[in-house]
């Protein structure tokens, strides 16, 4: 039995900070961070000084690391993370940043998930994204993750007996609710014959089961309950949180991420069963993916996603509510800021601040991630509960 | 079943000639070692010393115990295909201009999964495949899944022709048809389907003999006057054919017995350096940019340089003292020209055959390379794409004594065997 993990108790999250997207921007990541630092200031009527911790997560900072940052910024923290891990960073940042301010090693800690996108970094990040994929997927032609993904959504789709139509579902639902969030990219309604007609990307991945990259920044503040008190600021609490890395790398190929081999920690930390969760913000890089979080993390048994999906609602005012911003399948995907998004939306719906996308008397939120296809997976994953500050 | 390929339309001059671009070649360190293995034909992954357990993508320590002792070891490749799919967007520029194109993802059973370029004859999963190892136009290895059984054009899939250098269809020039040697690459490149073989020989205004006139009958050939020693002899020859030819086989040598101190001079050893070395160096200067301008032209386009070395260019063999070392010498230039040419995707072949049974080893025991035994083994090198070739008993068992220990093989070879 292993030692019982302290709570994350007197931990408060605030001032969810988006920078605008946009598909390319002639900026650097640094401007994006600057302007999310600066957003994070003002939102909390502090001043930069009292940001005495600093996390970090950006695919196109190099060569920079976090570190380079507190001096663009001119900043001095007392506590420094940087963490490389893509669409799980949001998750481990206020993981990270929570055991920080429990234990007093930050007051004020400030986690921020930013990227530029030029018109041709995402090819040139893929190239070089990980040895793995420079030596053995990125010589294949796929440039990018879309035939890993094909791979497992045609395995999935086999052996579960899933359909095109039940990620269409997804997808659809998720563009629903992006047309109530003013900063998603898509504009337009996505029907699902839409969906279904959609140009083949790497069968049976066609284009609306991609992101699409852009530029842009997600953020918030981790500090004491109390001092969010102090600061009047609108925060939410944070009820359990797990992480897990490289998980059933026996499978052949990825049929379960690592949320499975953790959720019944997650939940009996939170002190809740999944019935209760209010809503969900998976991690939404392909369809297929947000279909797994709902069997791993407890929602439905293996196998039966297909089925869930067709027998619930996802939009923000439906039955399940999944991604309720609209996701980055439909926001779009500002690199490691993805990692974010689900956490900034999270702390939106419990602190009323969600605007037209709210999901109706949520308390309990689930925002879960998932990073890193360094070859023929991805092995970051993690969830974190939050619940309404009372 | 894989369609056989036609040949292909006269090209029309108005029309643009594709432009390169090769597949990313970028590999760390450790993955080359893939690439060395299937630069001879042979499909090998990474094998725990400790542990036994199978590696891949290849890597500094064993998954399993953590052992540095990972050593590259021969696979069978056999494995399940769990999920295919064709791609119709690729952000690279080489695979743009090839979709759609087919992958899989591979179970092997040594263990690990791996992401393989799918022959047209694989099927959709759930099925058996063998996975092989190839070099790609970059010259780097990659992954194939074959059909457990194919067809008897399976050469002719159409991504199996981005990695190889099938003749079939292909102009080819052989530098010297007046040896029995040559006649034989000849007979082999015609059988195995090759367009127009121009022929090389040093002496046009000599009677040809017999050999080379029964070369020169077959409707494919056409003999070209070709004198390796002379520079303005290769510039015309290239003037005239180096924007047509697909394949370049350097088979013209010098071979005379005897080592230093058996023969006084520098005539005979100038004479070897002057084809072995220099001959390579001008046919190079003159060809190399021909082949690298043409190296994405359609589907048979220019494709690969063959060079005739000889398995004494790794050691010296001192009964055969100054050709080994012309040898060697060439073997180090082939070096460069791959270096040169493997950024146009065209593949350099070296050839190190142990003793030929023509009359200059004559004094050496069998077993000794038949002329078209070696023959053979150009034409499936080409096919198979590969880099470097040993080809018969002596070869390889010098090979593998030199890879033993190259000091302890020239002691050998000084006592002479």
């Amino acid at each position: 039995m292993a030692r019982p993990r302290h709570s994350y108790e007197g931990v408060a999250v605030a001032v969810p900070v988006t920078v605008p997207y946009v598909r390319y921007s002639t900026h650097g990541a640094h401007w994006f961070l600057g302007q999310a630092v600066a957003a994070l200031v003002e939102g909390a009527g502090i001043t930069k000084d009292q940001i005495d911790g600093l996390c970090v997560s950006s695919f196109s900072l190099a060569p920079d690391t976090a570190v380079g940052v507190t001096q663009h910024l001119g900043l001095s923290p007392r506590w420094l993370d940087h963490i490389p891990t893509g669409g799980a960073s949001g998750v481990m940042a206020l993981r990270r940043a929570a055991r920080a301010v429990q234990a007093g090693d930050a007051d004020i800690v400030a986690c921020v998930g930013a990227d530029t996108n030029h018109v041709d970094s995402f090819r040139q990040t893929l190239g070089a994204f990980s040895n793995f994929a420079r030596d053995a997927t990125y010589p294949y032609g796929a440039g990018g993750p879309n035939s890993i993904f094909a791979f497992i959504t045609a395995n999935y789709m086999r052996t579960y007996g899933a359909t095109r139509a039940d990620f269409g579902r997804i997808a659809v639902s998720q563009r629903d609710n992006a047309l109530k969030n003013p900063n998603a990219l898509f504009k337009k309604p996505l029907a699902l014959a839409e969906y279904m007609a959609a140009k083949p990307i790497s069968d049976p991945i066609h284009l609306f089961d991609c992101v699409m990259p852009c530029a842009g920044a997600e953020a918030f503040l981790v500090m004491s309950e109390e001092r969010a008190r102090d600061l009047g600021l609108a925060h939410v609490v944070v009820r359990a949180g797990i992480e897990r890395h490289n998980a059933y790398a026996q499978d052949p190929v990825m049929v379960r991420g690592g949320w499975l081999a953790d959720r019944d920690e997650l939940y009996a930390q939170a002190g809740i069963a999944p019935a209760d969760i209010d809503f969900v913000q998976t991690y939404d890089d392909y369809p297929v993916i947000v279909m797994m979080q709902f069997e791993d993390l407890g929602f439905c048994a293996k196998g039966e996603g297909p089925a869930f999906v067709r027998s619930h609602t996802l939009t923000h005012d439906g039955s399940f509510p999944n991604n309720t911003s609209g996701g980055q399948l439909s926001c779009g995907q500002a690199g490691a800021a993805a990692g974010f998004l689900g956490m900034t939306e999270g702390i939106r719906q419990l602190t009323d601040q969600a605007g037209e996308h709210t999901v109706p008397g949520a308390q309990l939120g689930l925002v879960a991630g998932f990073g890193m296809v360094t070859y023929d997976r991805c092995l970051c994953t993690g969830a974190i509960i939050l619940g309404r500050s009372t | 079943m894989t369609m056989p390929l036609m040949h292909p339309k006269r090209k029309n001059p108005l029309l643009r000639t594709r432009q390169l671009n090769l597949p990313p070649g970028a590999r760390g360190r450790v993955a080359l070692g893939l690439t060395a293995a299937a630069s001879e034909g042979r499909f090998e992954l990474q094998v725990c010393e400790a542990c036994n357990a199978v590696q891949y993508p290849p890597r500094e320590a064993c998954l399993c115990c953590l052992s540095s002792q990972l050593k590259w070891r021969a696979q069978s490749g056999e494995g399940s295909l769990l999920a295919t799919t064709t791609l119709h967007h690729s952000n690279d520029l080489f695979f743009r201009e090839r979709l759609p194109w087919r992958l899989g993802l591979v179970h092997l059973d040594a263990g690990p999964t791996v992401m393989a370029h799918l022959h047209g004859e694989v099927g959709e999963a759930p099925t058996r495949v063998n996975i092989g190892a190839r070099l790609d136009r970059a010259g780097q290895a990659v992954l194939i899944a074959f059909p457990f059984q194919g067809s008897a054009d399976m050469a002719d899939d159409k991504m199996l022709r981005e990695m190889t250098s099938d003749p079939k269809f292909r102009k080819v020039l052989v530098t010297d048809g007046k040896t029995e040697l040559g006649q034989a690459i000849v007979r082999a490149l015609v059988k195995a389907g090759a367009d127009i073989v121009w022929v090389g020989h040093a002496e046009p205004w000599k009677k040809a003999g017999s050999g080379l006139d029964d070369i020169a009958a077959l409707p494919q050939v056409t003999l070209v006057p070709l004198d390796l020693t002379n520079g303005r002899s290769v510039t015309e020859l290239a003037g005239e054919i180096g924007g047509k030819v697909d394949i370049v086989i350097n088979n013209a040598e010098v071979h005379r017995t005897y080592g230093i101190a058996s023969r006084r001079g520098t005539d005979v050893a100038k004479a070897e350096m002057d084809i072995n070395y220099f001959g390579l160096l001008r046919l190079a200067q003159e060809f190399g940019p021909a082949l690298k301008g043409r190296s994405a032209d359609g589907e048979t386009g220019a494709t690969a340089w063959v060079n005739l070395l000889s398995i004494y260019a790794l050691s010296n063999f001192p009964p055969h003292g100054t050709f080994s070392a012309s040898k060697a010498a060439a073997h180090s230039l082939a070096q460069c020209l791959r270096a040169e040419m493997r950024p146009a995707g065209i593949r350099v072949i070296n050839l190190f055959p142990g003793p030929i049974d023509d009359e200059w080893n004559e004094q050496m025991p069998a077993p000794k390379l038949t002329a078209q035994s070696l023959a053979a083994s150009i034409v499936k090198a080409l096919r198979d794409g590969v880099e470097d070739v040993y080809p018969g008993d002596v070869a390889q068992e010098w090979l593998e004594r030199w890879r033993d220990n190259p000091k302890v093989l020239e002691r050998e070879l000084a006592a002479g065997g």
